[in-house]
């Protein structure tokens, strides 16, 4: 007897302690099934300021005790780009008072960002008579440090403002001005001191710093030196985080990985891009970008397949808000990346929720949506015979 | 953090004092500690150590374990730990005037609570009056919760997570008994401080009513102004088992500051049952408790935190191996499994209609031997899917723990 129980826990101690430890614990998922997670070849140094800006990404969440608010939309990085992925209806905002390229004539009355929610014992805004809005649905945060690192002399080369090539698609960057914070790239092209912008919906931020201040400032109403007035009646308060913090999350989100796609080597899926390519997609949708050098080894010299040109198109009446950004019009949106597309839905909560709102619910729904310049794509798409179409969507799923 | 030190100490200096009288003249109840009395009776039902004429009782329990846990393929590695150390004093100050304190240090000394201060008195077995740190009656872990007496290592996440146990304030109360033939009736209320706005402000990112046990303010002064109110209702037959009913509610909100209005009068409202049995001839000891929160949250502040939370647990306990073993007379060997569930959000999205996720399932199965009923070593694995807010994949945590707890 004695015997045996010893036998008996020294199996059980061999179970806890031997080799097999990690048998014993959930699996890691596919790299190519999430997209989080760091890009390869950081230096030691760089995966400790990475995880730095992690935490303070997806762990800091904000209560009225550490600044939230008090006027907010919601208090944490994370819970509105869970798994640095694309948002949820729940976490869409609201902006409005801009609708033409003269600014937003709302930002005395709480423009250009409505905060819908507020501590206990506040009122959260309203959007005011007579402004126009558009919600945006979050996008995701990946590989955010290739977008960064193209060269504004990249985009321009896509740009085609006059639609000299008569294929019915213009793109033009947006025009923006910029916070006297954000450092400028090297061969930063400046036209009428108005900037490139390449982050947002509607292109109209300039850097992840500036996003980052922005969405700490904005989204949750926490001050920083960057942004110093608060979203409650505009007061200049004392910063709420510290710049190292900002810094380290714009160090994050730099060093955030691509998505890898999946079943590249799926004939299907080879076909279906070539579908893609044919029918004018990858015109706006580029496919293929390079970086510039960049201090980090890791996104110098990099090809990469955003799939976006980072240029504003007009996408016809039935999506334009008649809410705009910096000089962009109303119906002219950012194109999006595509990349990471088919694992949209497990940061959406298990269904699409696409374009700018998150209005169309599959991807499907999201090209028939697509009109203005993307009216004859969009047409060409419906033309297609199914099993062409088929492919095609086998294709974007597989982003 | 100087004092409780000091006290362990002299409770320790004193229980070694113990130790050189000659040990017959120290009677240490042999109690089995799976075979409860009422749960409320749990904080006198336990294994003290008194000289024979000395009016004051000595007792404690304390927890250690190993894990190795991970959460989709990441783990934090090998982990040893000190979950907590506890000292029980009691006094039988006069003929039917009682005191009980329970002194915890938990993770080391990271946490030192008073879990329990209060004197007893009976005035007759339907009504005592109890005043002082005393637990409050919602659920049954709440108030039986010492560690030697469960077969795993964790204690149940409904408890901790979503109910704060373990949860005791400062206030007064009364409570009775009354038995009639093979059934027992009881009751409790207690009027004690409350909760604060750390449950709906907090860094968990929900509705959680344990925020509020860092406040420990909670010991000198209430929130609010507004008493919390707990209450239980327990009924035991010796063939059939032990059935509970409990609510806690009261106002959990700063609605007025110096004659200041600040806000509406804003409620919590818990309530609870439990419930637990040993199975005729097979001897499977069944423990459960399933608990609803209810908070009034303002409609302008954000659908992350819910106004509505549920979540309990079973254990099922089968003893396997019931003799001598090693020498230890009352040895028992015991097969055992525990299912827990918390949702922390129940409502729906006002966005899309669609369920708010926020929860947990956990299944923890366990081996656990009792060289003496005092004392336990236990074998745990355990499987938690948890899904975040917007109902995306779930995260799966698993992996071995391995604890000792044991009453001394
Ligand atoms: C209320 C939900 C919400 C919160 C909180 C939030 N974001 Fe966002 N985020 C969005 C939305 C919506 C957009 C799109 C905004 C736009 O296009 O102008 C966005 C855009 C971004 C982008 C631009 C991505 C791109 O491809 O252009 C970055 C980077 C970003 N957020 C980072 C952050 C950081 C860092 C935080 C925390 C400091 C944060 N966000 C907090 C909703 C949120
Ligand atoms: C004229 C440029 C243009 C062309 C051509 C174009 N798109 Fe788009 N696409 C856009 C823009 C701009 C948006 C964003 C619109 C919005 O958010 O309201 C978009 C959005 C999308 C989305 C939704 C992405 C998301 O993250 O929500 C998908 C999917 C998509 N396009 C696929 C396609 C496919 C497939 C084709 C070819 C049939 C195509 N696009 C052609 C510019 C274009």
């Amino acid at each position: 007897m004695q015997n045996k129980f010893i036998v008996l826990s020294l199996i059980a101690c061999l179970i806890i302690a031997g080799t097999s430890c990690e048998k014993t614990i959930p699996g890691a998922p596919e790299d190519d099934q999430i997209l989080d997670g760091p890009i390869e070849g950081l230096t030691p140094e760089q995966n400790r300021i990475f995880l730095n800006g992690d935490v303070a990404f997806n762990g800091d969440v904000f209560s009225a005790a550490n600044g939230l608010g008090p006027m907010f939309v919601a208090n944490s990085c994370g819970s509105c780009h869970a798994g640095d992925g694309k948002g949820h209806p729940f976490t869409t905002l609201t902006r409005f008072g801009q609708s033409d390229t003269l600014g937003n004539k709302f930002l005395m009355q709480g423009g250009p960002q409505l905060q819908n929610r507020a501590i206990p014992g506040y009122q959260p805004e309203k959007i005011p008579a007579g402004a126009t809005f558009s919600n945006f649905t979050p996008p995701a945060n990946t590989g955010l440090g290739f977008f960064e690192a193209i060269s504004d002399a990249t985009i321009m080369a896509m740009a085609d403002v006059n639609d000299a090539n008569g294929d019915g698609i213009s793109g033009r960057p947006n025009w923006i001005t910029i916070p006297q914070y954000s450092e400028l790239r090297p061969g930063t092209i400046v036209r009428n001191g108005k900037y490139i912008g390449r982050f947002g919906k509607k292109a109209a931020v300039y850097d992840l710093l500036q996003q980052t201040a922005n969405a700490y400032n904005q989204d949750m109403g926490i001050t920083s030196t960057y942004e110093h007035f608060s979203t409650y009646k505009n007061q200049d308060i004392e910063p709420e985080i510290s710049n190292q913090k900002v810094l380290d999350v714009v160090f994050y989100l730099k060093t955030l990985k691509a998505p890898v796609q999946r079943d590249q080597n799926n004939p299907d899926v080879i076909s279906g891009k070539q579908v893609f390519l044919n029918i004018s997609c990858g015109k706006c949708h580029t496919p293929q970008l390079q970086t510039e050098p960049s201090s980090i080894a890791a996104l110098s010299n990099k090809t990469f397949a955003p799939y976006t040109d980072f240029l504003l198109h007009d996408l016809g009446p039935a999506l334009d808000d008649k809410y705009t950004e910096g000089t962009a019009l109303t119906p002219e949106w950012r194109t999006p990346a595509l990349w990471g597309l088919g694992l949209s839905k497990n940061s959406q909560g298990g269904e699409y929720h696409l374009l700018h709102d998150g209005r169309a619910k599959s991807i499907e729904q999201a090209v028939l949506m697509h009109g203005g310049e993307a009216e004859q794509s969009k047409n060409k798409f419906q033309q297609l015979p199914s099993s062409e179409k088929t492919k095609l969507l086998k294709f974007l799923e597989s982003l | 953090m100087k004092k409780p030190i000091t006290l362990l100490l002299v409770i320790l200096l004193v229980k070694t004092g113990f130790a050189q009288i000659d040990p017959d003249l120290l009677r240490s109840p042999d109690r089995d500690s799976t075979r409860i009395k009422l749960n409320m009776d749990a904080v006198y039902d336990r294994p003290f150590l008194q000289a024979a004429k000395l009016p004051v009782a000595l007792g404690g329990y304390a927890e250690a374990n190993y894990q190795y846990l991970g959460t989709d393929g990441i783990t934090e590695g090998h982990q040893f730990q000190m979950r907590r150390l506890t000292l029980f004093v009691s006094s039988s100050i006069a003929k039917r005037i009682k005191f009980l304190s329970e002194l915890e240090f938990e993770d080391g000394t990271k946490e030192i609570n008073i879990e329990f201060a209060s004197v007893d008195f009976e005035f007759n077995p339907l009504l005592n009056l109890r005043g002082g740190i005393v637990m409050n009656p919602i659920g049954a872990f709440n108030q039986n919760h010492d560690g030697p007496k469960w077969e795993f290592v964790d204690r149940p996440i409904s408890a901790t997570q979503m109910l704060p146990a373990t949860w005791s304030n400062v206030g007064f109360g009364v409570f009775g008994k009354k038995y009639l033939k093979n059934w027992v009736y009881a009751y409790e209320a207690y009027l004690t401080n409350g909760f604060d706005e750390t449950i709906i402000s907090n860094s968990e990112n929900r509705t959680f009513l344990p925020a509020s046990k860092a406040n420990r303010d909670r010991f000198e002064e209430s929130f609010n102004g507004a008493p919390l109110l707990t209450g239980k209702v327990a009924l035991r037959n010796t063939k059939i088992g032990e059935l509970g009913l409990s609510y806690m509610g009261g106002i959990y909100n700063k609605f007025q500051d110096d004659g200041l209005i600040l806000d509406d009068k804003r409620r919590l409202n818990v309530f609870a049952i439990d419930f637990n049995t040993v199975l005729p001839k097979i001897n499977t000891f069944i423990n459960a408790e399933w608990a609803w929160v209810n908070v009034d949250i303002p409609e302008t502040y954000t659908e992350q935190f819910g106004t509505k939370q549920q979540g309990g647990f079973i254990d099922l306990v089968q003893p396997i191996i019931k003799k001598p073993l090693f020498g230890f007379e009352r040895a028992v060997l015991n097969a055992a499994i525990r299912l827990e569930y918390v949702d922390w959000n129940k409502g729906i999205f006002s966005s899309t209609g669609g369920n708010i996720s926020d929860h947990i399932y956990s299944v923890v199965p366990a081996l656990s031997f009792r060289p003496t009923p005092q004392t336990v070593i236990r074998l745990n694995y355990r499987y938690n899917w948890q899904t975040d807010l917007l109902g995306n994949p779930a995260a799966k945590l698993a992996g071995f723990q391995f604890g000792v707890s044991t009453y001394f």
